[in-house]
């Protein structure tokens, strides 16, 4: 069987200046927050981070945002994190800000191998601007297109060996979907269980997406 | 006009608690809209949807009863009810743009004659993006804004909103201190006034025009 166990270390040497990172998460509920210090730490910079939000200073992404380790964000909300709002008006840092469900879908698109989606989110408001309205029936949409990324940071409660992810309450998000849609993914665990230490039943994201395992315990 | 400005918000959350019947699904958005849960009618059970992905959304827990995988969309600490279920963010907007939220109430920086939202950012000045406000007011069956009638003194309904826009033409009913207006093909119309405010008072702290209701009636806050 293939080793999917690695260091958070190795599994952050991965990462590079420049790419595209998706992380889940949502206000820094269920987000990898080792894998987002050594990402910090190790000073890797120039990144597109992908996610829901910008958490705050101190949680999750917002401590990518206050590292200066993004060049642009792609998410829903920035208002819980002032130095996102600083950095983009000092122009910093870019922000797209996509609505929450087109977000979410872009990035199930991206992984589900469709080229896009019809959605009425953001008809009539900027979010329009640049994209082709298609009618269907009368009604009319905005074509929004896949969105994937180089490497995806997600959390899961427990994980076993072949990567089979079992999350827990609202901690589950964005993160099934971007298991899905990056080249690279990389789960950090709150528990690695052996295989068969999570019900077939039970599983959320099958392992065949991920190829990265991280414990998000303490090291002793 | 009510001074207090406490009595003006429960005005506003008790009233709106009345709009929905038994077992709908709503969704409320974070500050005043979420007190809109403490105030329902006797015999009204409504089931809460939470866009960080759940439904059933109980209660904050007894301090020390903090799940820290247990939020609201505002990272707060929540409880699940018996019944619950937890999915992910693309159920949770499939839920909200697929019209399986009966109601979403939310907030409102202004709201104009046709229905039109602005409610997420003000250029320059601030800018939180729109998180899932977008989808809620274009997928839920009933939008119903909780908000005081005017801020600063300044209408916040309008002729046209002046501020970037959340959704077109999606806001059904406008529920502020001062009274209750549903937003109709021919115009905005003010079905119910305050206790203690006056038609006129109304009128002049609204810039767009207003239908008064023949049956025009006293909320019953």
């Amino acid at each position: 069987m293939v080793d999917k166990i690695k260091s958070v270390k190795e599994a952050i040497d991965l990462v590079k200046p420049g790419m595209s990172v998706m992380i889940g998460g949502f206000l820094g509920v269920g987000t990898p927050e080792k894998l987002i210090d050594e990402l910090v730490e190790k000073g890797i910079d120039n990144l597109t981070i992908i996610g829901n939000d910008t958490a705050f200073p101190d949680k999750g992404i917002g401590k990518l945002i206050v590292g200066k380790r993004a060049k642009k964000v792609i998410v829903s909300h920035i208002g819980t994190n002032p130095e996102t709002g600083r950095q983009m008006n000092e122009g910093e840092l870019e922000v797209d800000l996509v609505p929450q469900g087109t977000l979410a879908e872009r990035i199930r698109c991206a992984g589900a191998g469709l080229g896009g989606f019809l959605t009425p989110t953001g008809l009539g408001t900027v979010v329009e601007q640049g994209k082709q309205k298609i009618t269907v029936d009368g009604q009319e949409y905005l074509l929004e297109l896949p969105l994937k990324a180089d490497v995806a940071l997600i959390k899961g409660h427990k994980v076993d060996r072949k990567g089979n992810i079992y999350y827990r309450k609202t901690a589950r998000n964005f993160n099934p979907i971007m298991a899905m849609a990056a080249d690279t993914v990389i789960v950090e665990a709150e528990e690695i269980v052996e295989v068969g230490g999570i019900e077939a039943n039970d599983v959320m994201t099958p392992g065949l997406f991920v190829d990265i395992i991280v414990s998000g315990r303490d090291e002793k | 006009m009510i001074e207090s400005k406490e009595r003006r918000r429960e005005i506003i959350v008790k009233r709106v608690a009345q709009e929905f019947r038994d077992g709908d699904v709503v969704n409320l958005g974070i500050g005043l809209p979420t007190l809109v849960a403490n105030y329902l009618p006797e015999g009204i059970d409504i089931t809460l949807q939470s866009e960080n992905g759940f439904v059933g959304m109980g209660p904050a827990p007894e301090p020390g009863g903090e799940d820290p995988d247990l939020t609201n969309a505002g990272a707060q600490p929540v409880t699940a009810l018996d019944g619950a279920a937890f999915f992910d963010s693309c159920m949770s907007f499939s839920i909200i743009r697929g019209g399986h939220v009966d109601a979403t109430v939310l907030g409102a920086l202004q709201v104009d004659k046709k229905g039109n939202l602005a409610n997420w950012m003000i250029p320059g000045k601030m800018v939180p993006g729109m998180g899932g406000a977008m989808d809620l007011v274009v997928g839920a069956k009933k939008v119903i804004l909780a908000m005081e009638h005017t801020a600063k003194g300044q209408p916040k309904i309008l002729n046209e909103c002046t501020l970037p826009l959340t959704a077109k033409e999606q806001v059904n009913l406008i529920v502020t201190d001062m009274g209750v207006i549903e937003v109709t093909d021919r115009g905005l119309v003010l079905k119910e006034i305050a206790p203690d405010t006056a038609v006129d008072e109304v009128v002049e702290a609204t810039e767009a025009p207003l239908i008064i209701a023949e049956d025009l009636k006293v909320m019953e806050v």
